[in-house]
């Protein structure tokens, strides 16, 4: 179990955070925990409150949509170097969906709330976990939009060595 | 001289030997000249295949460059000539031009890691690089092969993936654009398993093949990543007819995409790729 106060070189080792100025840093570790997931547990559950977010250390989850009548969806997996949660940074902080360890996950969490309040006081810190959490969301919000396009299919759209390969 | 070279516009006969069917509308057939005479090809050329009597259409070889005995191809049927090929039985008999085009640069990664990136069907004309890698895989330092599909259903060549997913010496990742909980593999686009790769940026040379917009994505992301642009390559598609440069069909910007491609260099195409009018 690694205590809080030595999440600090834990938190500059994983990608969502390197780079970021100690003082800020520091901040940061102040809402911090260590925390595992067994296989199968929920992270997330959709439409609860969003208290947290996590950086995955180690293990592998699904952001996935119960659909009813059948079996759920699984929309993407993260693992290792990813982070998982955006909700508890906008209102009305409530997971939009659920998020699912599909093997033994190490993360570390961190209270939404704590950090909301930090964020609220030390606009550095706010602008600077803002910015990192805007580029994460871009950059799953285009891999969202390539999905949706179906490329590899057998329609108009694809290229024409998915009709004729 | 290959069996098909003797005049690039005359349809050579081969004769289908095996069929192997991959998917519900995807085939894998092996054909031979039907008069005995070598045939060679390098990773990524394709050929001109004949169903008689419905027309010809461009696909690209996916067995083994080394493997002299069989030409193979892998076909996805959805139109007039694919359905008319998909239909076919062991015994009978396409017509052959090619190969044509340009391969994939295998030997330039000599001494440097090599990343296969497909998605799709795409898997099939990316197939003969590694098979050529696999077979001076002591010349390159990691072989990564980083594959995306629509769902684990519509995986191509699965048993084969799986096969070199047990090697120690080739680092293989899939992704699925969908898929439910039986699926205990990757979720998501394939430009996120390139994040995860291990692999020196700074000595990698990179094969992309794919649909276009799958292909533009995951250049970006490799030159993001640090690769330069000359050692990224990607196959290109446009109307192919002739397969020989002649007919101006394929013409894309100032290339042929049949003679100068369907094989190139990121950095000499990445202005053509945003240009919509073409």
């Amino acid at each position: 179990m690694v205590a809080q106060h030595d999440l600090g070189p834990v938190i500059d080792d994983h990608p969502f955070f390197r780079g970021i100025d100690g003082k800020l840093r520091a901040l940061l570790v102040g809402c911090a925990a260590n925390e595992r997931f067994d296989a199968g547990a929920f992270l997330t559950r959709e439409g609860e409150p969003a208290n947290k977010f996590y950086l995955i250390r180690a293990g592998q989850v699904a952001v996935e949509i119960d659909a009813p009548g059948r079996r759920p969806i699984i929309i993407e997996t993260l693992g290792e170097g990813d982070v998982t949660g955006w909700s508890w940074i906008v209102e009305p902080y409530r997971s939009t969906f659920d998020v699912r360890a599909t093997s033994l996950v190490r993360v570390i969490s961190f209270d939404g709330k704590c950090l909301r309040g930090k964020m609220d006081t030390d606009p550095a810190l706010g602008y600077e976990v803002m910015q990192r959490f805007v580029r994460m969301m871009a950059h799953r919000l285009a891999g969202a939009r390539l999905q949706l396009l179906d490329l590899y299919g057998p329609h108009p759209g694809a290229g024409r060595r998915e009709r004729e390969a | 001289m290959t069996a098909a070279a003797a005049d690039p516009m005359v349809p050579v006969p081969f004769r289908i030997h095996k069929i192997r069917r991959e998917l519900p509308d995807t085939v894998t057939m092996e054909i031979a000249p039907c008069s005995p005479a070598p045939f060679t090809f390098a990773a990524g050329q394709f050929n001109m295949l004949t169903a008689f009597g419905v027309g010809e259409i461009p696909i690209s070889i996916s067995g083994d460059p080394g493997d002299g005995t069989k030409v193979v191809h892998t076909t996805r049927a959805v139109g007039a000539v694919s359905r008319a090929l998909d239909r076919l039985t062991v015994g009978q008999v396409v017509g052959v031009r090619g190969p044509f085009g340009t391969p994939w640069p295998v030997e330039d990664a000599f001494g440097h890691d090599l990343m296969l990136v497909a998605g799709g069907v795409g898997l099939a004309p990316l197939r003969p690089a590694l098979y050529h890698a696999l077979a001076e895989r002591r010349r390159f330092s990691r072989v990564i092969v980083l594959y995306g599909a629509r769902t684990p259903k519509d995986m191509l060549f699965r048993r084969e993936i799986e096969r070199w997913r047990g090697r120690f010496d080739l680092d293989v990742d899939v992704t699925v654009d969908r898929a439910d909980p039986s699926w205990q593999g990757n979720v998501g686009v394939v430009t996120k398993l390139i994040s995860r790769a291990r692999f020196d940026p700074y000595a990698t040379m990179a094969f992309v093949c794919g649909p276009e917009i799958m292909m533009r994505h995951v250049a970006t992301a490799l030159a993001g990543h640090g690769i330069a642009e000359d050692r990224i390559h990607l196959s290109m598609e446009r109307n192919m007819k002739c397969g020989c440069g002649l007919c101006g069909h394929c013409q894309w910007g100032p290339h042929f995409v049949c003679k100068d491609g369907p094989v190139f260099r990121y950095d000499r195409i990445r202005p053509l790729l945003s240009i919509r009018e073409i």
